[in-house]
Formats: C-alpha cells, sequence, structure tokens
C-alpha cells in the first residue's frame, strides 16, 4: 500500500503508466473499429467456402440457366427465375418509390412551410420504422384482396403487391435522401432564376433538380439495392414459385426468398440444397454491393460542389 | 399572347404543386391505412390470454408469451454487445484514426456493410456463431449475428454524436493536462451520450423488427417456452408474425394482427424512448 502510493507521488512513474494506459485503450479502441473489417472479410470467406464446392459441381454456365429445381428431381440449377423474380419486384417498386419520392422530396424542400414539414418528416420516420414483416402482412392482407377486384386473375401470391409495399417501404429512405440533395442547392441559384422571370413549377425542375441530381440517382440506385435485399415482404407475399415470367400478377421467388424457404426446412450441411444457399447469397451480396458502390461513385464524382 | 402563356404557366406551377402535396400526404393516408388494417383485424383477439399464451395449433388459444419474452431477452443481449462495441468503434474514427489507408479502409468497409442485406448477415450468423463457435440455435448465437448487423447503423449515428461536440472542449481538457482518455471519458462522451443513445435506440428498434436474419440462423417458429438463458432457443415476435401470416387459416391471419399490434406497440414505446431522450437533452444543452 505505502509503496503503491510513493509510486503515485513520482511524476515520471505517473506518466509512464498512464502513457500505458492510454496506449491500452487505444488499441481496444482500434479493435473495435477493426471488427467492420472482419466483418466484411468474414462474410467474402463464408459465402465463397461454400459456393465455391457448388460450383465445382455445377458449371457456371449451368448456373445461368432457366430452371430452378434445387429441391426436387430431377434437379436444375439454372438460377435466372429467381433472378427475374427479385427483377420484377425492384421494377414495379421503382414505379412507385421514383415519382412518390421525388415528388414528396420536391414538396418537402420546395413548397412545404417549416410546420408541415416538422409534421410530414417524422411520419415519413414511422414509415421507415415499421417491421418489413407487417408490410408483408400487409401486402397478403390488404393489397393483393384490392388488386383481385381490378385484376380477378391476380394469384393470392403475386408480385405486384409485393412490389408495391416494397416501394412504400423505400419510399421514406428516397424521400429523405433527395431532400438533402434538393436543399443542398443554394439559395441564390433559385433567386437567380426567379429574377429571370421563371414560376416556381420551372426553377424547381429547371434549376434544383439538375443541380442535385447527382444524389437524386444516388438515393434511387440506394434504395433498388435495399428492394434486392428485402426480404419478408417479398417471402410473405410474392409465393415460392421460381418461374421466367414477366407478369406481375403470377406468383414468383426471389432470391432472399429462395433463402429463406431453404433455411425454413432442414437442410444439413454439405449438401447441394445447402450450398445453393451460399451460391444465390453470392449473387444477391454481389448486386447489392456492385450497386452500393455505384452510387457512393456517383456520390463521389458528380457532387455538385457549391461554395 | 404573352399574358396568357404566363397564364398558363403559372395554371401549371399550381397544378404542380398541388400534385406534390397529394402525393406527399399520401404518405400519411398510407400510415393510417395500414394502422386500420391492422386494428380492425387483431383488436377482437387482444386478451390477456394472448399476452400470456403460448403458441397452440388452435388459434384461440394462441398466445405470444415465449415471443415476447424472447424479444426483450433477445433485444437486451443485443444492446449488450453492441452499444459498448459501436461506441468504441465510434470514438476511435472520430478521435484517433488518422488519415491514412487503414482509416479509408474501416471507413469504405463500414459504408458497405451497411448495405449489404440483412439475410446474407444471416448466413454468416449460421456458419460462424451457430455452426463454427457451437453456439447452436440460441439467444446468444442470435444477438451477436444482430449486433454484427446493427453496428453500422449505431458507428454512423454514434460518429455524428460525437462530432457535434464542440472542439473547444477537447482543447480545453487537453490545457488542464488531460490525456486523451482523461479528455473523451470525462468531457466529450457525457456530451454525446443522448446523440448516441437515440441512435442506438433506433437501431435497437430496427433489430426488433428484423426477421429475415434469424430464420437463418434457426430461431424456432413454435416455442412453448420461456428462454431463461443465453443458450437457450427462442422466438421472437416477427419471426412468431411471419409464422402465423404464412398459415392459411383466416384466424391465423387474424392473431397474426394481433401480435403485430403487440409488435408496434414495443416499437411506439422505444420511440417515446428516443424522443423524450432527445428532448431531454436540448432542453439541458439550452439552459
Amino acid at each position: 500500500m505505502l509503496f503503491g502510493f510513493l509510486k503515485d507521488l513520482d511524476p515520471r512513474l505517473r506518466s509512464r503508466r498512464r502513457q500505458w494506459k492510454e496506449r491500452i485503450i487505444q488499441g481496444g479502441l482500434f479493435l473495435c473499429a477493426f471488427l467492420s473489417v472482419i466483418t466484411s472479410f468474414l462474410i467474402v470467406v463464408v459465402l465463397g467456402k461454400e459456393a465455391f464446392p457448388f460450383f465445382q459441381e455445377v458449371s457456371i454456365l449451368e448456373f445461368l440457366g432457366t430452371t430452378w429445381t434445387p429441391l426436387l428431381e430431377p434437379r436444375s440449377f439454372g438460377v435466372l427465375p429467381l433472378v427475374c423474380g427479385t427483377f420484377l419486384v425492384v421494377v414495379g417498386a421503382s414505379m412507385i418509390v421514383i415519382p412518390a419520392g421525388l415528388s414528396t422530396a420536391m414538396y418537402l424542400s420546395e413548397y412545404a412551410s417549416s410546420r408541415t414539414r416538422s409534421v410530414l418528416k417524422p411520419i415519413l420516420e414511422v414509415l421507415a420504422g415499421i417491421p418489413t414483416v407487417v408490410y408483408g402482412y400487409f401486402a397478403l392482407t390488404f393489397v393483393t384482396p384490392i388488386l383481385r377486384v381490378f385484376i380477378p386473375s391476380t394469384q393470392i401470391f403475386n408480385a405486384a403487391s409485393a412490389a408495391i409495399v416494397v416501394g412504400i417501404m423505400v419510399l421514406p429512405m428516397v424521400a429523405s435522401l433527395c431532400d438533402d440533395a434538393l436543399r443542398a442547392v443554394p439559395q441564390t441559384l433559385r433567386q437567380g432564376a426567379y429574377a429571370l422571370g421563371a414560376t416556381h413549377f420551372e426553377v424547381t425542375t429547371r434549376v434544383v433538380v439538375p443541380g442535385s441530381l447527382s444524389g437524386i440517382v444516388a438515393s434511387f440506385v440506394l434504395a433498388l439495392s435495399r428492394a434486392v435485399g428485402e426480404t419478408m415482404a417479398v417471402t410473405i407475399a410474392a409465393g415460392a414459385t421460381p418461374r421466367m415470367t414477366l407478369s406481375p400478377m403470377e406468383s414468383i421467388q426471389t432470391m432472399t426468398a429462395y433463402i429463406v424457404q431453404v433455411s425454413l426446412g432442414d437442410t444439413p450441411a454439405g449438401t447441394v440444397e445447402y450450398r445453393t444457399l451460399f451460391a444465390v447469397a453470392v449473387l444477391l451480396f454481389a448486386i447489392t454491393l456492385i450497386m452500393n458502390v455505384i452510387a457512393n461513385r456517383i456520390l463521389g464524382r458528380y457532387r455538385e460542389i457549391y461554395e | 399572347m404573352k399574358t396568357t402563356n404566363l397564364t398558363a404557366r403559372q395554371r401549371k406551377a399550381y397544378l404542380f404543386r398541388l400534385i406534390c402535396a397529394a402525393i406527399s400526404w399520401m404518405g400519411i393516408g398510407l400510415l393510417a391505412i395500414l394502422i386500420f388494417h391492422v386494428t380492425s383485424k387483431g383488436i377482437s383477439w387482444l386478451d390477456w390470454q394472448f399476452l400470456t399464451g403460448f403458441p397452440s395449433r388452435f388459434p384461440e388459444r394462441a398466445g405470444i408469451k415465449s415471443a415476447l419474452v424472447g424479444t426483450i431477452w433477445f433485444i437486451s443481449m443485443t444492446a449488450c454487445f453492441s452499444i459498448p462495441l459501436g461506441t468504441a468503434a465510434a470514438i476511435y474514427l472520430e478521435e484517433y484514426s488518422r488519415k491514412g489507408p487503414l482509416g479509408y479502409l474501416i471507413e469504405v468497409n463500414i459504408a458497405n456493410l451497411a448495405g449489404v442485406p440483412s439475410i446474407v448477415y444471416g448466413l454468416l450468423g449460421l456458419v460462424i456463431f451457430v455452426r463454427g463457435m457451437e453456439l447452436g440455435r440460441s439467444l446468444l448465437a442470435g444477438s451477436l449475428t444482430m449486433t454484427l448487423l446493427i453496428l453500422p447503423i449505431i458507428i454512423i449515428a454514434a460518429r455524428e454524436a460525437i462530432r457535434a461536440v464542440p472542439n473547444s472542449i477537447r482543447l480545453a481538457a487537453f490545457a488542464l493536462g488531460a490525456t486523451r482518455w482523461q479528455m473523451l471519458r470525462f468531457h466529450v462522451l457525457p456530451q454525446a451520450l443522448p446523440g448516441i443513445l437515440t441512435g442506438v435506440i433506433l437501431a435497437l428498434s430496427r433489430a426488433i423488427g428484423e426477421t429475415a436474419p434469424l430464420i437463418m440462423i434457426g430461431a424456432l417458429t413454435y416455442v412453448a417456452f420461456v428462454p431463461e438463458g443465453p443458450l437457450d432457443a427462442f422466438t421472437v415476435l416477427p419471426i412468431q408474425i411471419f409464422n402465423w401470416a404464412s398459415r392459411p387459416q383466416e384466424d391465423f391471419h387474424h392473431i397474426a394482427a394481433t401480435g403485430i399490434i403487440v409488435l408496434l406497440a414495443v416499437l411506439f414505446f422505444m420511440n417515446i424512448i428516443a424522443v423524450s431522450i432527445r428532448h431531454h437533452a436540448e432542453k439541458k444543452g439550452k439552459v
């Protein structure tokens, strides 16, 4: 005890101990930050380790075929029906989210008073916070019955209802990102256009939107990448029938829904069925990663720098 | 001629404004429809029996107790792992990391991890935690998986909160002879805490609603017991809802709606906490 007390009094020892403590703390903090790199590394290793043997058994050409029946005899490993299903949902969702998201953002940034804004923004945040399984339920029990009233041939599980709710789901994200982009356009540009006699509409569509195009396009790409990875809503509402079709009223299966379907069953590790999970996941991961990189590139390269 | 042109242009401007406003308010309409739809379907099944019963083959006897308790266990454990890890990573990135290839690598990684589909994290958790570390299909494996998923969100929010602390406070602490860690521990972190907590609660609300990764690691859909330790099997609210919603019988769709009411109530409660923390901090900041 006495010795410790003396040690505390020695300024040189104290400062050395403090330095050690500082270094250990910095090392610990660094490890926590480095965990993200480890996570990425593990994702690539885990996916690659199981997908590699799959591609030794099934050639890439077969994988790009048009029949997907990996769980039934005769087996076929053509992934295109799943890609087609995902594509249908994403295109449908983008038809909703691109016009609706951009108009909401234009309203928020160019028209709404600050009071309206303070009401609308939190509501959009609430929409963004609703779990995807709830959207799936909504699609199945609300959207599909309505679609069946208008188009009676609609199947119970269909791509259209899934696409509609996925569009609603990513709407808040697009609206918020576009809103940020529109608001970054300096006020002087708007005033310049008004001074030249432009109407509010012309200022918005010919000055503000072109002036923030990179941010707008990047937000679309990010939203679509989320739609590609969206799982529960499409699993509940879009069905489990891998099919090459462009009709949104039919039951389809997306890549994510396939992964859920297999993991709900009891698939032993090491079998081909188990490995299909990882092959599909590799494709899914690659598509979303490319889309995210593109979005970040657009933001980085074409960002209009004001002031 | 020119004046008519101007009126036409102004009419167009007015119309455009109306359309934008209508589409924006549709968002509110949708939220109202969604809540009304779920409530009207499920409210009549919401009773004490539902909250305290276990899942059952018979809809009138089915309850949500195991899922509700499972969610509470699961989210508490996820919070225990993700809050210290995420805050520490944010502190390192904001206060220690210098510009260089390593810092850049970590930044790019976090940005990309935030965009990885949740189901891929599920596969990661299945291979690493469930099989590799032999944790089985347990609460521990589930919350570790979810921690990896929400870490990027927490890090991004915590970094913003730390960045908002004015630099003069850091300089003042240094001037009084504080080490870097003392400065962070006693001055920067207390100030950034409300911001960090708000971000954490939002990230945890996302974790409560996530379903896909937990299905991947095999959280069971039929659990007729309450988990008692971190190595027990478990189920959570969204998985139970998914299970009910994917059954063909109409009655199960009704109890799925009742489950959604409970889930939304939990989320609402968490959001209230986040808002009141933010409110409290703002009031304190003004005085």
